[in-house]
């Protein structure tokens, strides 16, 4: 694929343990390069914070989702249950959704619970990248066993700073 | 604080003199005509999902087919004046009217047995149970950290300590009104009127006396006395260990130690749990039962427990009295407060719609009075306080960060288990004799003043940290 710019070179450091990935990436930053991606065999906790990410928004997006799951029980039990079909089950009233409702509430909760689960794995999955058939993005196949990669965008200095943050290998690519 | 905390009790106990000495029949002339419309169309409900139900008696019979014409006259004859005459000597029994669809028992309640009485008494079982909640809860929740050896929560145990040490005050409140009641001085234990379990007397009900191998007075005392030994020597015991092991000079001596009597609380507080709520609460509509009872009440406790405990740990933090507790503790407590709504939800759901979809008179007369009648706007009511606001205000992550949100949902979670009580004891206890005067007032004061006396007091007696406890810098150090 024909680049319209230069790629620019991307320098990989990596490290062999985790503590000391979490203070390189804070010694990184604090030196003023900015990091672009870091690639870890397992969740490094805390990671997010040294990096500075940006606090997630899927809570909201999953809330979203829970309400949308709420408005599709509301209107599938009312139409099958009320409108298109009423039966009488046990004697229970089925005038109108509002007299019934407790019978409902089961499908209101897992019918919640279904749509903010499912569309929130989705969406986690599609914004990261992560779908089924995306191309496997991780440059070094050793960080998914022993070791961490820190890459960002090559610059002045930058290896000084990374040998001295205790980075076992440094690479440009 | 030590002064509002005993001017806050000697208002309470004004209140609950002035409370005590009022007459509370003068209710009963207001609210009668729908009180008994209610009636009668939930009586014609039950009666037509148990067409068998066994109208024995004659009298009783001839009762319902009175309210039976009255509901055939329509559901919009509601206001017929013609009711004011059956409600003169219908009224009285309108608390256990509910029961009265099983026919046995109804006459159990005649004229002469006058639920308005049973007011105040039944005004300070409310704010016993609501207030014992707070004590029992977080006594449970401080043995919990030591059974489970919680690491985050470490330095917040002197704080539970120091609440649950309050356990001991509401029990003996209740006590009281156990031994009041033995005394006949009350009825707010319907089965323990006289002659109740006695086949020769007027008041005879045999389904009542069926359970008389456990509703007793003395197995009652007996039972109360016990969990007030149980609860309140688990919390003496915790927080003596807890001092001990501060006075030694290093190691953790005593942790294990604290963590079997812990774990044996536990196990005895998950008997104990659901027994006490049946005793004090379940058994004041004693033809009724729910196996979820225990649960629920429990759950109710422990979501009022976390909300203190939430409200207890913001004012110190504010007071800068726990500079090794940060927002993440906070948001801890937040969590527990939010799940602990969800699952008291879930509970009272489990319970409300089983009763509701069966529909069988024995169990559904519980949800009678507080569903149909009077009480339902109250029930709505607290249902949403309880589940709707901690979930909408408490959902977010930093909303549990945040004093402002967390005061709000601790404000709306605090009145909605209030209410909550009151539901579960009024209508079986008064009838619709209810009402929020000074017997209830007072009894808030009164319990939240001797709170405010206890905890403040045993958290002044003590370091606010450990010295010795093995988990402290893994408190120190919690963060997400």
């Amino acid at each position: 694929m024909a680049h319209t710019t230069e790629p620019t070179p991307v320098v990989r450091a990596l490290y062999h343990d985790d503590d000391v990935l979490i203070s390189a990436v804070k010694e990184i930053r604090a030196a003023g390069y900015k990091i672009s991606e870091v690639y870890t065999p397992f969740p490094v906790h805390g990671l997010d914070k040294a990096m500075g990410l940006k606090e997630t928004r899927i809570a909201m997006a999953a809330f979203m989702y829970g309400l949308l799951g709420l408005t599709v029980a509301v209107t599938l039990t009312w139409y099958m249950m009320i409108s298109d079909w009423p039966q009488n089950i046990g004697g229970k009233p089925n005038y109108n959704w509002g007299m019934n409702m407790p019978a409902f509430v089961p499908i209101l909760f897992e019918l919640t619970v279904f749509f903010a689960a499912h569309l929130m794995v989705w969406t986690y999955l599609v914004i990261n990248g992560l779908y089924p058939g995306a191309d496997a993005q991780n440059p070094d196949p050793r960080t998914t066993d022993d070791y961490f990669m820190v890459e960002l965008p090559a610059a002045d200095g930058l290896v000084d700073v990374l040998k001295k943050s205790g980075a076992v290998e440094i690479a440009e690519a | 604080m030590k002064l509002l905390a005993g001017s806050l009790t000697l208002v309470g106990l004004v209140f609950l003199l002035i409370g005590f000495n009022t007459d509370y029949s003068s209710h009963a002339t207001e609210g009668h005509a729908d009180a008994v419309a209610a009636h009668s169309e939930d009586h014609v409900e039950a009666v037509e999902s148990a067409p068998v139900a066994t109208h024995a008696e004659a009298t009783h019979a001839e009762e319902v087919h009175a309210e039976e014409n009255h509901a055939a006259e329509g559901h919009d004859a509601h206001a017929v004046e013609g009711h004011d005459d059956h409600a003169a000597e219908g009224h009285e029994d309108m608390g256990h009217e509910a029961e009265g669809h099983e026919a046995a028992g109804h006459d159990g309640h005649g004229a002469s047995h006058d639920l308005s009485a049973n007011r105040p008494w039944a005004a300070f079982l409310v704010n016993s149970i609501f207030f014992l909640g707070i004590g029992i809860g977080t006594l449970f929740f401080l043995a919990i950290q030591y059974a489970a050896q919680v690491g985050w929560s470490a330095g917040l145990i002197r704080v539970f300590e120091a609440v649950s040490m309050y356990v001991g005050i509401p029990l003996l409140g209740i006590l009281f009104l156990a031994v009041t009641g033995g005394m006949h001085m009350h009825h707010l234990w319907h089965w323990m009127a006289e002659g109740i379990m006695d086949p020769a007397s007027a008041n005879y009900d045999p389904i009542i006396a069926g359970k008389e191998g456990y509703l007793n007075v003395p197995f009652f005392i007996i039972r109360t006395l016990a969990y007030l030994v149980i609860w309140a020597g688990a919390a003496y015991l915790l927080r003596r260990n807890s001092l001990r092991e501060d006075a030694l000079p290093a190691g953790q001596n005593l942790f294990f130690t604290q963590r079997k009597l812990a774990a044996t609380f536990v196990v005895l507080y998950a008997v104990t749990s659901s027994t006490s709520a049946w005793d004090w609460v379940m058994s004041i509509d004693a033809h009724w039962f729910s196996t979820l009872f225990g649960w629920y009440t429990f759950a109710g406790m422990f979501v009022t427990a976390m909300t203190v405990l939430n409200l207890l740990v913001m004012y110190l933090r504010i007071n800068n009295h726990l500079p090794w507790i940060n927002a993440n503790h906070q948001h801890d407590l937040g969590k527990f407060m939010f799940a602990f709504s969800v699952f008291w939800t879930y509970l009272w759901f489990s319970q409300y719609m089983l009763i509701w979809y069966s529909n069988i008179p024995e169990e559904v007369t519980y949800y009678l009075p507080r569903f149909k009648g009077e009480f339902k706007p109250l029930f709505v009511a607290m249902v949403a306080m309880n589940f709707i606001f901690p979930i909408l205000v408490l959902m977010s992550r930093d909303a549990k960060r945040i004093f402002g949100f967390i005061g709000l949902a601790a404000f709306f979670v605090l009145a909605g288990h209030w209410l909550d009580h009151y539901i579960m004891i009024m209508p079986g206890a008064v009838g619709y004799d209810y009402g929020f005067g000074f017997a209830e007032l007072g009894g808030i004061l009164f319990y939240a003043g001797l709170f405010l006396w206890v905890t403040l007091s045993q958290l002044s007696k003590a370091p606010l940290k450990l010295k010795n406890h093995p988990m402290l810098t893994e408190s120190e150090h919690f963060h997400q």
